[in-house]
């Protein structure tokens, strides 16, 4: 037990360490997290083993909360997607550690940096360790907390501590049904333990109904629902996407760490962990899948015109997450997990990358101020190179098999499926393009640094290449964990070890291996002529773009507008309910008719007393001659009454 | 000697104090009257120790009981005894009552530099009737506690307020005294009605008649909602906030809005159980209102007070949406939540204390940039405010989540609008965040801040403890209240009749 509980205790340490005596480390601060977090990788690489070795566990540290029936406990599983999620979450993390210490440099909040960074960590494993709901609630608020803090990192920037605040507060949309759906899940099953939930969904208890705005629903299918509102939060995925675009403002590997690769991936990974009760409702399942592709393909559309490269990446992720969501969604739960970890590889190494752009160009952000960078940063050049490739799904980089896996599953699962697959066949036509916009315009053609900044660009120190090209690595390599079966049979290595985890997808026939063998070799054609466009128009024709973005005015300022939906939720949301309605109710409601009748009632009983104190005039002969009415009042009183 | 003060440990708990306070008559100097109080109320803190580990948390039964056999007459003639207890309902708050009021005089070491002698008099007499409220077993000695705390706190408002402090406590006063002299009345009619006699424990027992229930029930109400304060009854409560002191905020948040909410569980719920019934869907509405109403106005307010005062509001609508879901996680979580609320939010106030005595402004526009000047500060702030909002891992969030759940087995609805406070809480205190302590500094008179002392550390860290303790093991506070609470819930689900809601019967009343 004691090795479970040090994976996320010691980056624990680390965090305490560097938070607390960070004014005297100073950069020294970086090796007491690096410690930390190799260590804790060190001890997911042995217990990844150990799951191997078929040693699943699921115990209890502590009774964390007891009153009556109500039991919860701190305690971790560790079977074979929490495995899975260790190694992705610690490597990640390890190789970002490494990356932030050339990066970060010099920065004055450098061990505040790491302590964040470490806390992050913790949060994250407990999130995919938990044994319970509200365990894995902890780590999930947790990672929100940290996502709040890095990317408000430098808070003396209005523009970077506004979106932290939004990313903090959207979750909490999100969070909002999370609880709700805790709450059901407790008051139907009368647990939050993963193995009694998972085994109760199959008992009577389960059937029960609720009647909603005038329809039935079941219960499993609302506890999906409620749950997949705190996935849509956490991952990015519409309506609740808005806050990811903005927490680029956060230092570059926060945006590759929380904000790519782990953090925003656990809505994906709360769903899978929940596949008992989310393929128990097929209600939910199409929710889920349907999000999932509108996602995919409404994020890719906006990632087409943006300018800032940080941006590009960030909508690219979140139509990734639509991708895995895609997934899940049509039943497919480890091709959405194989995509949750290739996709971290490559959209780490893509953010990383991204950023030693940006440190070449001594911050720059915006691509209309790049171009022709390749001779000078050839190493984030070329792993640029590799990691847009493996987005875009080219044969055999990992990207290709996640991807088709998800579409394969979608088009061979029901009617639904197949229009889905379009959404996503579209969509890695447009990843494609944008992705190879993005190198085009960063690496390519004709150069439009500032001449200032141009002086000084340098390719990164070691500290930041070699994780890099680490990542590189991987981002070619990872996919070949999980083949499809109809290229080499039986080579679904990935597919095969989560297989216990999940409900038995029902398998398309073995006959239909041509079939899916044409679909793949479809899409890599769709995301060659994606690239083969991207070259057009950025390199060989530079001029096109403006032409065309002239002649579609209307429809390109829509997107690079992002269809206006952050203005229209501030509308909304923030001016309109947060500030007007709130100021209304405030001055008018609170003040005037709430206190008003408190101060009222006073006023009220000050003016009738003041009347009354009139009575008492100080002139004797007035009283004499009220004594002498009252006397005879009474007397006459008297008299009536005998 | 150790015995005796254990046997009568309450006693010594309330007039410790008093003693302190008398002791402070025959010092003059601003100083020593400061070591005095300080010092009584660490005295007072040691006697928490005994108290807690004393504490049999396996029985129901009151504890450190004191003339319960009428063996401590106060006024014969009347039935008036002397009687104290605890049980584990009230145990927690007696010991939170003497740690903010040490908190309190730590924070008031520099802050209070007129008539100390009498500011310290006032908190050590404030601390013994608080204690008192938790601790009498007779229900006129209770009284007597409850108007009693009134006057000190009237007079740290008025005399060591703001600028509009007369005001804010003449309306502090009156508006609760409105509500109490109800109270009084119908106390005065339990004891009639139960054969004259003020035991609690014996008021608990008798069965009144359903009608008797409901006015008393309201009479009560009268008197608890205007202290909790329950929306509509709230309006005091930002006035005062602003106006008091930083020790009068501390203590008027930590502890004496909590005992509406304790008289609630204590006297109305086994006294009044059929009435109860009958009102809990008016009492569990207007939580929900007082939740959401008072998160929305934090959102509009400019002054860092008033937007904790009605932060307050909000987070006291969890209070009485817990205790009348009247299940064991709606009240425990309910209890908790009040020991939760004096911690965050009696830090909270200290963190506005420890600001203002430096820039002599409440106003958020003032602020802003100030986390680059004063790293400690801004990190305590934030850890504060993390625990006000309910993060997981805090102690806010177990008592939220606790009551969250008593309320969505009593009534769904309730618990699916509550939750919409949390994300308000998030917003608003956030924002708030942001706005004293992110950014560049605009003001330039917050240029050289200090950050905070030895003293102020030493005053805020036995809170950010607390904050954590309980959030990771929540069962140390929860322990103590198991026994009591499945017995309160016991007593009024054995007691109440199938009693029919207040709107029923007005229906039913307007039918006829």
């Amino acid at each position: 037990m004691l090795k479970y509980a040090l994976i996320p205790l010691l980056p624990f340490t680390g965090f305490l360490i560097a938070g607390l005596f960070g004014k005297y480390l100073k950069e020294k601060a970086a090796f007491v997290a690096i410690a930390g977090v190799v260590g804790a990788f060190v001890l997911s690489v042995s217990v990844f083993l150990d799951v191997l070795g078929g040693k699943i566990i699921d115990e209890n540290l502590y009774s964390w909360i007891s009153i009556g029936s109500f039991s919860v406990n701190v305690g971790f599983q560790i079977d074979q997607l929490t495995s899975v999620m260790l190694l992705v979450v610690t490597t990640l993390s390890s190789l970002i550690h490494v990356y932030s210490v050339g990066y970060m440099h010099g920065d004055k909040g450098y061990a505040r940096f790491f302590a964040y960074l470490e806390l992050f960590t913790f949060f994250m494993l407990v999130l995919v360790m938990a044994n319970n709901f509200l365990l894995m609630f902890v780590g999930w608020e947790g990672v929100g907390l940290c996502s709040y803090l890095l990317i408000g990192f430098w808070y003396e920037k209005k523009s970077a501590a506004d979106a932290g605040v939004k990313a903090f507060v959207v979750n909490r949309v999100g969070d909002f049904g999370f609880i709700l759906g805790m709450l059901l899940i407790f008051v139907t099953f009368g647990t939050l333990d993963f193995t009694d939930v998972f085994k109760a969904v199959a008992t009577p208890a389960a059937n029960h109904t609720y009647l909603l705005f005038g329809a039935e629903v079941g219960v499993v299918t609302l506890i999906a629902l409620l749950l997949f509102v705190g996935a849509t939060g956490k991952s990015a995925q519409l309506p609740l996407y808005v806050w990811l675009p903005d927490a680029m403002e956060g230092p570059t590997p926060v945006s590759a760490l929380i904000h790519a690769a782990t953090m925003v991936t656990a809505g994906v990974f709360m769903v899978a962990r929940c596949a008992p009760i989310f393929s128990l409702s097929p209600t939910a399942m199409n929710v889920v899948a349907v999000t999932g592709g509108l996602t995919a393909i409404f994020a890719a559309t906006i990632g087409l015109v943006q300018n800032d490269i940080k941006r590009v990446i960030a909508y690219s992720t979140i139509s990734q997450l639509g991708y895995m969501f895609l997934g899940l969604g049509v039943g497919a739960f480890s091709a959405g997990i194989f995509h949750l970890t290739t996709h971290a590889f490559f959209k780490g190494l893509l953010f990383l990358a991204a950023g030693s752009v940006i440190h070449a160009l001594s911050g720059e952000q915006d691509m209309r101020k790049m171009g022709a960078l390749r001779p000078k940063i050839k190493i984030t050049f070329w792993v640029f190179y590799l990691g847009s490739f493996a987005l875009a799904g080219i044969f055999p980089l990992a990207g290709f098999f996640s991807k088709d896996e998800i579409l394969w599953s979608a088009y061979s699962s029901s009617e639904l499926g197949r229009v889905l697959w379009v959404l996503g066949i579209t969509g890695a036509f447009l990843t494609a393009f944008y992705s190879f916009r993005l190198i085009n315009l960063t690496f390519r053609g004709k150069s439009r640094i500032d001449p200032e900044v141009a002086h000084h660009v340098h390719e990164s120190p070691k500290v930041m290449t070699i994780p890099l090209i680490i990542l590189a690595f991987f981002s070619v390599t990872i996919g070949w964990i999980g083949m499809p079966g109809a290229l080499i049979p039986h080579s679904n290595l990935f597919g095969d070890f989560l297989a216990p985890v999940f409900p038995a997808a029902e398998h398309a026939a073995e006959g239909t291996h041509g079939l899916e063998r044409w679909l793949m070799i479809f899409s890599v054609f769709v995301a060659l002529a994606g690239i083969r466009l991207a070259y057009s128009l950025y390199v060989k024709h530079t001029a096109w773009p403006e032409r065309i973005a002239k002649g579609f005015r209307g429809a390109y300022n829509l997107l690079l507008n992002k269809y206006r939906v952050d203005e229209i939720y501030n509308y909304i949301f923030v001016d309109g309910l947060v500030h007007r309605v709130a100021r209304l109710l405030y001055t008018v409601g609170d003040v005037k008719i709430v206190d008003g009748a408190v101060n009222g009632i006073a006023k009220l009983i000050g003016k009738t007393s003041d009347r009354g104190r009139r009575v008492q005039s100080g002139y004797v002969q007035q009283y004499a001659f009220t004594m002498g009415l009252g006397l005879a009042l009474l007397a006459g009183l008297y008299y009536i009454l005998k | 000697m150790f015995d005796f003060i254990i046997r009568h440990l309450l006693s010594f708990l309330i007039f410790v104090p008093v003693a302190g306070a008398a002791a402070l008559l025959l010092v003059r100097d601003a100083r020593a009257a400061r070591s005095i109080a300080l010092l009584v109320s660490l005295v007072e803190l040691g006697l928490c120790v005994p108290l807690l580990a004393n504490f049999d948390t396996a029985t129901a039964t009151m504890q450190f009981v004191e003339g319960l056999d009428n063996n401590l007459p106060w006024i014969k003639a009347w039935d008036i005894y002397y009687k104290l207890g605890v049980d584990g309902i009230s145990v927690l708050f007696v010991a939170l009552t003497a740690l903010l009021t040490t908190i309190s005089i730590m924070v008031s070491w520099k802050a209070v530099t007129e008539r100390v002698r009498e500011f310290m008099a006032a908190m050590l007499f404030l601390e013994a009737g608080m204690i008192g409220v938790f601790t009498a077993l007779d229900l006129f000695l209770f009284y007597i506690f409850w108007e009693a705390m009134l006057i000190p706190m009237y007079l740290l408002i008025g005399v060591w307020g703001g600028p509009n402090r007369i005001y804010a406590a003449i309306k502090f006063f009156l508006y609760t005294l409105v509500g109490s002299v109800l109270m009084l009345v119908a106390i005065l009619a339990v004891y009639f009605a139960a054969g004259k006699t003020f035991d609690v424990l014996a008021l608990m027992q008798y069965k009144y008649s359903y009608t008797f229930q409901l006015y008393a029930f309201a009479a009560f109400f009268a008197a608890f909602a205007v202290k909790v304060p329950m929306f509509p009854f709230h309006t005091w409560l930002p006035d005062a906030h602003v106006e008091a002191p930083t020790a009068g905020s501390i203590i008027l948040a930590g502890i004496l809005i909590k005992m509406g909410a304790y008289g609630f569980i204590r006297f109305s719920l086994p006294f009044f159980p059929d009435a109860a019934m009958s009102w809990t869907p008016a009492i569990m509405v207007l939580s929900v209102i007082a939740i959401i109403y008072g998160a929305y106005m934090a959102f509009a307010q400019t002054d860092f007070k008033k937007l904790i005062a009605y932060s307050s509001v909000s987070h006291m609508g969890f209070v009485t949406l817990g205790i009348f879901a009247l299940n064991s996680q709606g009240l425990e979580g309910g209890i908790l939540q009040m020991l939760n609320h004096g911690v965050s939010t009696g830090a909270l106030f200290l963190a506005v204390g420890i600001i203002y005595e430096r820039t002599h402004t409440r106003m958020i526009a003032d602020y802003g940039g100030i986390a680059a000047r004063v790293p400690v500060y801004a990190t305590f702030l934030m850890i504060i405010t993390l625990s006000s909002i309910g993060l997981p891992g805090t102690n806010g969030f177990i008592g939220e989540f606790a009551i969250l759940l008593g309320a969505f087995q009593h009534s769904a609805p309730y618990a699916v609008i509550a939750s919409i406070g949390i994300v308000l809480g998030a917003g608003y205190m956030l924002w708030l965040y942001q706005r004293i302590a992110f950014g560049t500094i605009t003001n330039p008179h917050n240029e050289h801040l200090a950050d905070m002392n030895v003293r102020e550390v030493a005053a805020a860290l036995p809170l950010v403890a607390l904050v954590f303790i309980v959030g990771l093991y929540p069962n140390a506070a929860f322990s103590f209240m198991h026994a009591s609470v499945s017995n309160l819930i016991q007593h009024v689900n054995a007691k109440a009749q199938v009693a029919p809601a207040v709107a029923q019967i007005i229906t039913r009343a307007l039918g006829n």
